[in-house]
């Protein structure tokens, strides 16, 4: 355990050396904030039909989606790791007495919430202040408040456990690039990062609702808002943490089976 | 300690040769060649000792160690170190080693290195005390005082080295396995990492396994050396029986004074001639070194004579030579 806490540490101090970084992120955020809701303000006042989200649950939806975005997004990718596989550092993190999937994953966990730590209050702080459409709306009851922030939580690991099986997949492809284009441009769309599931065609939001991805940021967005009520709230939770065992099962073995091929080449 | 016995390790290789039209059929129908790095090694090694394991690039070193340390899994073949089977009590058994990979690195780039030694610290589960004994003895061998501080991307390679070392022996390994420690160092660098080697050999009785291509590495430090050759093993003994075997070549140089005839020496072949020195080259089984410079002493006036042991790089090349290895 001291072990994870200490890479952990290590990752979070690394992480927050990168201050411009932060800063640039989040004034990209911001921006790109503003012209989704600009976008949907301008669809909705154009609609013939009540949308299936309120233009306010769908400001919420954005800027959180905007704040949290390093935690949720499919697409933060490690370098380091990859790295590792494809020059044959990996040799080393073989000698070491742990797993190599649980070493990797606090890794991950760690990059992620040192990425977010920086980034999320100053979005979530000024998008309170912000006039009608554009401001966030405080969170639909304490009760939901508090379901949003497990939901997020677990979100936050299942996205690392998929993520962790781009990594695997990089042992057989040696690309990490090729690897990451492919699961996070379909991730990405399918967690609801680009549009929020509701205002999906059915027959594509029936086909979402059997996949891990939108529990990862569509689920826990939604349920700030109240657009998830708490008893539906409460399922969706459960499914979220049967999905994360799936799937760390799922990356375990996958991970075994391509430890017993490796092969460092050279020196 | 260390018991290996009819280890094999195969490769699959794609190969093509070049141009379009090989590029094109490669990616309809993939040819394989199969190489086997490792063919029926078998050694084994006592508790204490420093063994060299030498031989060409692509002999099959680095999978040997890679084995060894649990990373690869190899065809066939047994191998036992403290009791424990490397590939397959990996996690268990890792506590018990230290490697080195001269090639690669195993310090976080970005942070400075006693950063790195404490995370190693945690993941080996090294207590307070230990931690502290251990990096106080590797910090003064290895001269680390104003390194530790230092962002591992802006130190030299010998700094690096130095604390790669540091690193694989913060949790008091019993076997250190070094693959290539001295790769691209300094003569200062080469010669505190060999003092450092025999130190803590010599304190810890840590079991050392090195390869290596830099052959006074090996003068300096291995009693016994293992020479393998494309993945077979050829001599297993002390560095003196390789010498007794090969080395029995002498080189004699004299220089005298202005001489324009050609010597003739029988038994002897000249390497260099030039009308104030020569060069020759014995073999002291078949003649005799008095022999020679009574000769050269009735034919020139001899001014200075120097006789040289054949270097132990030259019986390498001549070792490999005679299993045609290059």
């Amino acid at each position: 355990m001291r072990m994870y806490w200490s890479v952990f540490k290590l990752r979070l101090y690394n992480g927050m050396q990168y201050r411009s970084a932060a800063l640039a992120g989040v004034v990209t955020q911001f921006f790109w904030g503003f012209i989704t809701i600009m976008v949907f303000e301008a669809f909705y006042s154009q609609a013939l039909s009540q949308p299936p989200m309120s233009l306010p649950e769908l400001t919420s939806y954005i800027w959180l989606k905007q704040a949290f975005l390093v935690l949720v997004m499919l697409w933060i990718r490690d370098n380091e790791l990859s790295e590792l596989i494809t020059s044959g550092n990996i040799a080393y993190e073989l000698c070491r007495p742990s797993g190599l999937y649980n070493f990797w994953y606090a890794k991950l966990l760690a990059q992620r919430l040192s990425g977010a730590l920086l980034r999320c209050s100053p979005i979530l702080i000024v998008s309170f202040f912000l006039p009608y459409p554009y401001r966030l709306t405080l969170p639909s009851g304490s009760i939901a408040f508090l379901l949003f922030i497990l939901s997020l939580l677990l979100g936050l690991l299942l996205v690392t456990a998929i993520s962790m099986l781009i990594y695997i997949s990089v042992f057989a492809t040696l690309s990490p690039s090729g690897s990451f284009l492919m699961f996070a441009v379909l991730g990405e769309f399918l967690s609801g990062m680009i549009v929020p599931i509701p205002l999906l065609p059915e027959w594509l939001q029936n086909i979402i609702y059997t996949l891990p991805f939108h529990f990862t940021a569509d689920f826990p967005f939604r349920i700030y808002s109240g657009h998830i009520p708490a008893h539906e709230a409460m399922t969706g939770i459960v499914m979220q943490v049967v999905w994360l065992g799936v799937l760390l099962a799922l990356g375990k073995w996958l991970m075994s089976r391509a430890l017993r091929n490796v092969v460092v080449q050279g020196g | 300690m260390i018991t290996v016995n009819g280890l094999h390790k195969a490769f699959r290789v794609a190969k093509r040769s070049s141009g379009l039209g090989q590029a094109v059929k490669a990616l309809f129908h993939r040819e394989y060649k199969v190489v086997e790095a490792l063919k029926d090694i078998s050694f084994s090694i006592e508790p204490g000792e420093i063994v060299g394991y030498i031989g060409p690039n692509g002999a099959g070193k680095s999978t040997t160690i890679k084995v060894m340390s649990g990373i690869l899994v190899p065809d066939s073949g047994t191998c036992s170190i403290m009791g424990y089977t490397p590939w397959e009590q990996r996690v268990s058994y890792v506590k018990h080693i230290g490697v080195v990979f001269g090639q690669r690195s195993q310090l976080w780039w970005d942070v400075p290195v006693i950063d790195s030694f404490e995370l190693l610290r945690d993941i080996y589960n090294v207590s307070e005390q230990e931690y502290r004994s251990n990096l106080s003895l590797l910090t003064e061998t290895l001269e680390l005082q104003e390194l530790l501080g230092i962002p591992v991307r802006q130190l030299s390679l010998g700094q690096r080295m130095r604390c790669e070392i540091a690193a694989s022996l913060l949790h008091s390994p019993s076997v250190l396995f070094l693959d290539e420690p001295t790769i691209g160092l300094d003569a200062v660098s080469k010669i505190a990492v060999r003092r450092f080697i025999q130190t803590i050999n010599a304190e810890r009785g840590v079991t050392v396994i090195l390869t290596t291509h830099d052959m006074s590495d090996i003068e300096a430090l291995a009693s016994r050396i293992i020479l393998i050759g494309k993945g077979r093993l050829l001599h297993d003994g002390s560095l003196q029986g390789l010498r007794s075997q090969f080395g029995t070549r002498k080189t004699i140089t004299a220089d005298y004074r202005t001489c324009h005839r050609p010597l003739v020496i029988p038994g002897a072949s000249m390497l260099s001639w030039s009308p104030e020195r020569a060069q020759f080259s014995i073999d002291t089984g078949e003649t005799v070194v008095s022999e020679v410079l009574a000769v050269l002493s009735s034919q020139v006036e001899l001014v200075d004579v120097t006789i040289d042991a054949q270097p132990i790089d030259d019986m390498i090349v001549q070792l490999y030579k005679e299993y045609q290895l290059s």
